[in-house]
């Protein structure tokens, strides 16, 4: 089965070339179907591998050379792939969920006339995104992580007929870019100091710990540890959207919903913790850029709950809560939970796909309008949605026997055992977390319609191609925690924790301490106690608050802190400045003006040479002539000066 | 045999282009004899992994210069690449009314001679004979066809190029005088090159290299660049940017750096550091450009930029990715200009403030676009992606004191890159559709443009099929 894992790549690449090839003359019907089958023969294959590394049968190492990529001088990098628990892992998230959501776009997408190039373009999606985390290198997974970033530009673009749209889809491609630099760096730094791509050598290489060889004779150190581990993680900042390079992914709401639940959600934006994952060897070695990792992860935490707290469009706050989720899973890898944030990758899929297609659910009964404030009551008129967007919540929250909570509940305990000021802060946003997330449910589906009475009339429940796939996700949303029982809970089962054994052969827990049953029944408790009572609050709060132009602080968070503005006023614009100047100063007034005035004196010096400029070939090879045998002289008689 | 054809051929058709007084047959006369150097290139790049293919003449023995032309893997796929471009440009370019067609395709026949002779050539002498035989055809094209400005920006041309032509031919005499049987024959001029006290090396170096640098073009020798670009016809612009700025790279690495080995490593640092300039500084001001031609202008001097940093870099690595990204540029930039002209056709206009809306009229035209925009800002599987990358890891690896500094530094160039391509790609093909009579690619600007198309892809996700012959 192994062997057959290029298969999981090709079938989407397939599906991609199907549409985009025959995009005229593609039936509108075929294009759906190619595309979804696609991702479910992917998943088919996937499932298959899952087993088979989960029953430890994979020959070789789980490597797949396929071909060599680049292979000159002493260099090369061999397109391969890595069939491992982390890997194995990921391709599920990626073609399970990546399947409903193409379900789910056949119906959400049905009336837009880019039906076909839509199909392509996730499909394209789909298969880089496999690459990235199938590569068995970084060259690959770089390769899968640009990918990535053009299928985002391309389907957060995909309305190109509006500014806004292409200003979001450009935002996205440059910040990603910036981080891109970043991981590029990093990824010379490894190769230069290790001589090699492959992570199966780089971490064989590691393994000896700090003050060891590298195969090129470099001594490792922790100044080098963590230069790679810093630049790498500037590339997941980028597409992973943490401080500072988040600001891109609220824009990317610009595309269609589905592409918001399956790319800036469930899959892309979780590029990053993927890599760090992957790279857990390195980073053990880097305590400098864990305690980095940490902190950003917090602040990020921070930042985007406080700012989803005041948004009134449904995609924004589930954008910024998707920023503020991707921070858990940072804060976890810096305390070197790594299974805890692999758990929350899983949860988060689940249950943010569930709402972000929930949100599309509701778009479409609205036609088209994503503000809440022009919303309420819409649970009478669509019960699964609100249901399954209930569930969302309930999990999001991380209410005790939804998924969110064991997977959050993990993290939390990991960031009190390295250091309780950080569990604080955690808690704190899980506190906002629960409030923004009932805010935005009980806008949307309680109280009265505040719509127009067209809108009114057209509200209706989504097709079954929408709605099955909010049921699959809303039941994985339940379940999917009981995969990882924290141990005070598991032991009284008989049952471990599940996720922490299957990834043990590639991803183990790095100097996290264990709490005592007390301590950990306690913080429990006191987290759900006080999510309960956030709930309550935003029930109240949302019976009463009047649509009215919010002041001060409240205004503040409404502007996302003025983020993109600062960014504007301390980059944008100075970085425009000099580019003109440069332009019209040193281009145009002085390199040209001083190459002009040579000129002009030459052709003050040539006017006898008749007409010059006149376009007379014989002029022109006259002065040529003139001019090599002038050259000739001056050479010789320079050489006898000499 | 063949290194002979692939001079005769364009020199033969282009010299009998001539006497050809209709349109249509100079047109088809051309494009045969395109295609069958392109056919000769191909045939003597297949066969590259026997033996390096040789051939000797006389030629002014009295001088001790000889005909002498070598095939090395670099000059065969320059070779190759100037037999690709001009088919392609020919065919992309048939429905275009071009004045005095028989004199444009001769000189661009001639040009291409000139070129091929450029790269084969083995001895000094005719090195520079053939560096003059390509420019004078071009001077000629850029100062008769093209916009209303091309005489003074022909004339800025032709003073850059005769001034740096003075220069080479000054360093040529005086290196000549030195060998010691007053030979050209490239061996015993790396012979005597090497054997010069070093302060003489670094006079001729500069010579040489500014002969060099202004045809890349480095920073600061640059500005008859962007108006020359924006002012030729687009055939003589792609012949300028695909060709002629190879002629400065291959130029370096075949006639400066292995002939003068033992000048100061300053030299090195300070050219880095210029060609570092040149990548921020023509990135940032193809940001801000308005006409579209000029915008690719600024891309090109950051692309070269990194290149020459490569060349000076001093690793195999980025030797091996220098001679990569020549190729692969010359490949994407040639589609870059092919689809600019399209557009330009079609628009009646360059100001990307009054373009837009590309993608509804005509999607294939703008796929084009974006495959070759992102094969320009060296996205992985596409054919820019190998070449930048085994460049900035050889600049990682020299060993000049701020190699890391240089490629970080240089790495600035694919974030800046990014905003200007997709800030033209927005510009152009976003948004509301302009007009309605936008019309899609006709067949024969198909053809080109998907052979190009075929090309970006088959190299991007095959590189080795490239590096394999280095």
């Amino acid at each position: 089965m192994t062997q057959l894992v290029y298969l999981i790549p090709l079938f989407p690449l397939i599906g991609f070339l199907l549409n985009g090839l025959f995009w005229k003359s593609m039936p509108k019907k075929l294009a759906g179907i190619i595309g979804s089958v696609a991702i479910l023969a992917s998943f088919c294959v996937a499932l298959g591998i899952f087993f088979e590394v989960k029953s430890g049968g994979v020959p070789d190492k789980g490597i797949v050379h396929i071909f060599n990529f680049i292979s000159v001088g002493k260099f090369s990098v061999p397109f391969a792939f890595l069939v491992d628990q982390l890997s194995a892992m990921f391709l599920l998230i990626i073609t399970g969920i990546g399947f409903l959501i193409h379900l789910y776009s056949t119906a959400y997408m049905h009336d837009d006339a880019g039906y076909t190039k839509y199909f392509a373009y996730l499909n394209l999606f789909v298969f880089f995104m496999l690459l990235l985390v199938l590569g068995a290198n970084y060259v690959v997974m770089f390769i899968g992580w640009e990918g990535v970033g053009l299928a985002s530009y391309l389907l957060i673009g995909f309305w190109y007929k509006n500014k806004e749209y292409t200003n979001a889809s450009k935002k996205a491609f440059i910040m990603n870019r910036i981080g891109d630099l970043g991981f590029l760096v990093g990824l010379m730094l490894t190769i230069y100091n290790f001589g090699t791509a492959s992570y199966h050598e780089f971490f064989g290489q590691l393994s000896g710990g700090i003050g060891t060889m590298t195969d090129t004779g470099y001594m490792i150190g922790t100044g080098m540890t963590n230069a790679i581990a810093i630049c790498f993680f500037i590339g997941a900042m980028g597409k992973s959207a943490q401080i500072p390079l988040y600001t891109w992914l609220p824009d990317a709401m610009a595309g269609p919903t589905p592409v918001s639940a399956l790319i800036h959600a469930a899959t892309m934006v979780t590029a990053g913790i993927y890599m760090i994952a992957r790279s857990n060897a390195l980073f053990n070695l880097a305590p400098m850029a864990q305690n980095m990792i940490a902190i950003i992860g917090l602040a990020t935490v921070l930042l985007a709950a406080s700012i989803a707290i005041k948004q009134n469009d449904i995609k924004k706050v589930l954008a910024y809560s998707t920023v503020s989720q991707l921070g858990y899973m940072f804060l976890a890898l810096g305390v070197g939970a790594y299974v805890g944030s692999l758990f929350h990758v899983m949860t988060h899929a689940f249950f943010k796909a569930l709402l972000f297609l929930g949100s599309g659910s509701v778009i479409h009964a609205m036609s088209g309008e994503q503000d809440m404030r022009k919303m309420g009551g819409l649970g009478k008129h669509m019960p699964i949605t609100k249901f399954t967007f209930l569930i969302g919540c309930l999990a999001i929250a991380g209410l005790p026997g939804f998924s969110g909570f064991f997977s959050k509940d993990e993290i939390l305990a990991a960031a009190y055992a390295k250091n309780p000021m950080y569990y604080y802060f955690a808690l704190l946003g899980a506190l906002m977390t629960a409030y923004y997330m009932f805010r935005a449910y009980f806008y949307t589906f309680s109280g009265s319609f505040r719509g127009t009475e067209a809108q009114k009339h057209h509200l209706h429940e989504s097709p079954a191609a929408m709605t099955i796939p909010l049921i699959i996700l809303a039941v994985l949303s339940v379940i999917g925690g009981y995969v990882g029982l924290p141990e005070v809970i598991g032991e009284h089962l008989n049952v471990g924790h599940l996720l922490n054994e299957y990834l043990s052969p590639v991803v183990q827990n790095f100097d996290v301490h264990h709490l005592s049953h007390s301590t950990e029944w306690t913080l429990m408790a006191v987290a759900t106690a006080l999510i309960v009572i956030m709930i309550i609050i935003a029930k109240a709060v949302t019976k009463k608050e009047q649509f009215k132009e919010a002041t001060g602080l409240a205004k503040v968070l409404e502007n996302k802190w003025y983020i993109d503005e600062v960014y504007d006023f301390l980059i944008v614009k100075p970085m425009a400045w000099i580019a003109k100047i440069l332009n019209n100063v040193i281009e145009l007034k002085g390199i040209d003006a001083g190459v002009n005035g040579v000129g002009q004196l030459v052709q003050w010096g040539s006017t006898r040479l008749k007409n010059l400029q006149s376009g007379q070939v014989g002029s022109y090879l006259f002065a040529m002539v003139i001019g090599i045998i002038i050259i000739f002289a001056i050479g010789i008689f320079g050489l006898f000066y000499a | 045999m063949l290194l002979i054809l692939l001079l005769v051929i364009p020199l033969v058709t282009g010299l009998a282009s001539f006497a050809f007084r209709k349109t249509p047959a100079v047109k088809t006369w051309a494009l045969i004899g395109a295609l069958a150097t392109l056919v000769v290139a191909a045939l003597s790049f297949c066969g590259i992994k026997e033996s390096i293919p040789e051939a000797n003449y006389n030629w002014l023995p009295s001088l001790g210069a000889n005909f002498s032309l070598q095939g090395s893997v670099m000059a065969l796929l320059m070779t190759l690449l100037t037999a690709i471009v001009f088919p392609l440009v020919f065919i992309a370019q048939w429905n275009k009314d071009i004045e005095q067609p028989s004199r444009f395709y001769g000189l661009m026949l001639l040009a291409q001679s000139g070129l091929m002779g450029v790269f084969l050539a083995n001895d000094l002498l005719l090195f520079y004979f053939f560096w003059e035989l390509a420019l004078i055809p071009v001077y000629f094209l850029a100062g008769q066809w093209g916009g209303k400005d091309r005489i003074k920006t022909s004339f800025k041309f032709f003073v850059y190029t005769f001034l740096g032509s003075l220069l080479m031919l000054a360093g040529l005499i005086y290196l000549y005088i030195q060998t010691p049987n007053g030979s050209f024959d490239y061996n015993t001029i790396l012979a005597t090159g090497a054997s010069l006290p070093i302060a003489s090396q670094g006079t001729l170096f500069i010579l040489f290299f500014i002969a060099f640098g202004i045809k890349m073009p480095i920073f600061p020798l640059h500005s008859w660049q962007a108006s020359a670009y924006e002012q030729t016809l687009t055939p003589v612009t792609i012949v300028l940017s695909a060709l002629m700025v190879k002629m400065g790279l291959f130029g370096v690495m075949k006639w400066l750096y292995p002939v003068f080995p033992h000048v100061d490593e300053q030299f090195y640092n300070i050219i880095m550091i210029l060609a570092l300039i040149g990548i921020l500084y023509g990135s940032l001001l193809a940001i801000v450009q308005t006409d579209i031609k000029r915008l690719v202008a600024y891309s090109s001097l950051a692309h070269v930029g990194l290149m020459i940093m490569g060349i000076f870099a001093q690793t195999e690595n980025a030797t091996n990715g220098v001679i990569t990204q020549m190729f692969n540029h010359g490949i994407t930039i040639t589609g870059l200009w092919l689809v600019v002209d399209m557009i330009e056709r079609r628009y009646q206009t360059r100001d990307l403030a009054s373009l837009g809306g590309l993608a509804g009229a005509a999607p294939k035209m703008t796929i084009a676009l974006v495959v070759i925009t992102f094969s320009s800002i060296a996205l992985p599987l596409t054919n820019g992606f190998v070449g930048e990358f085994l460049l900035f890891l050889g600049i990682f690896e020299s060993t000049n004191p701020n190699h890391i500094t240089f490629m970080v530094l240089a790495g600035l160039g694919i974030i800046l890159g990014a905003i200007y391509m997709l800030n033209m790609v927005q510009k152009v093909a976003y948004g509301e559709q302009k007009s309605l009579v936008i019309a899609d690619m006709s067949l024969n600007e198909k053809i080109s443009i998907y052979i190009i198309l075929i090309v970006i892809v088959v190299l991007g996700v095959y590189p080795n099929l490239l590096l394999q012959v280095l």
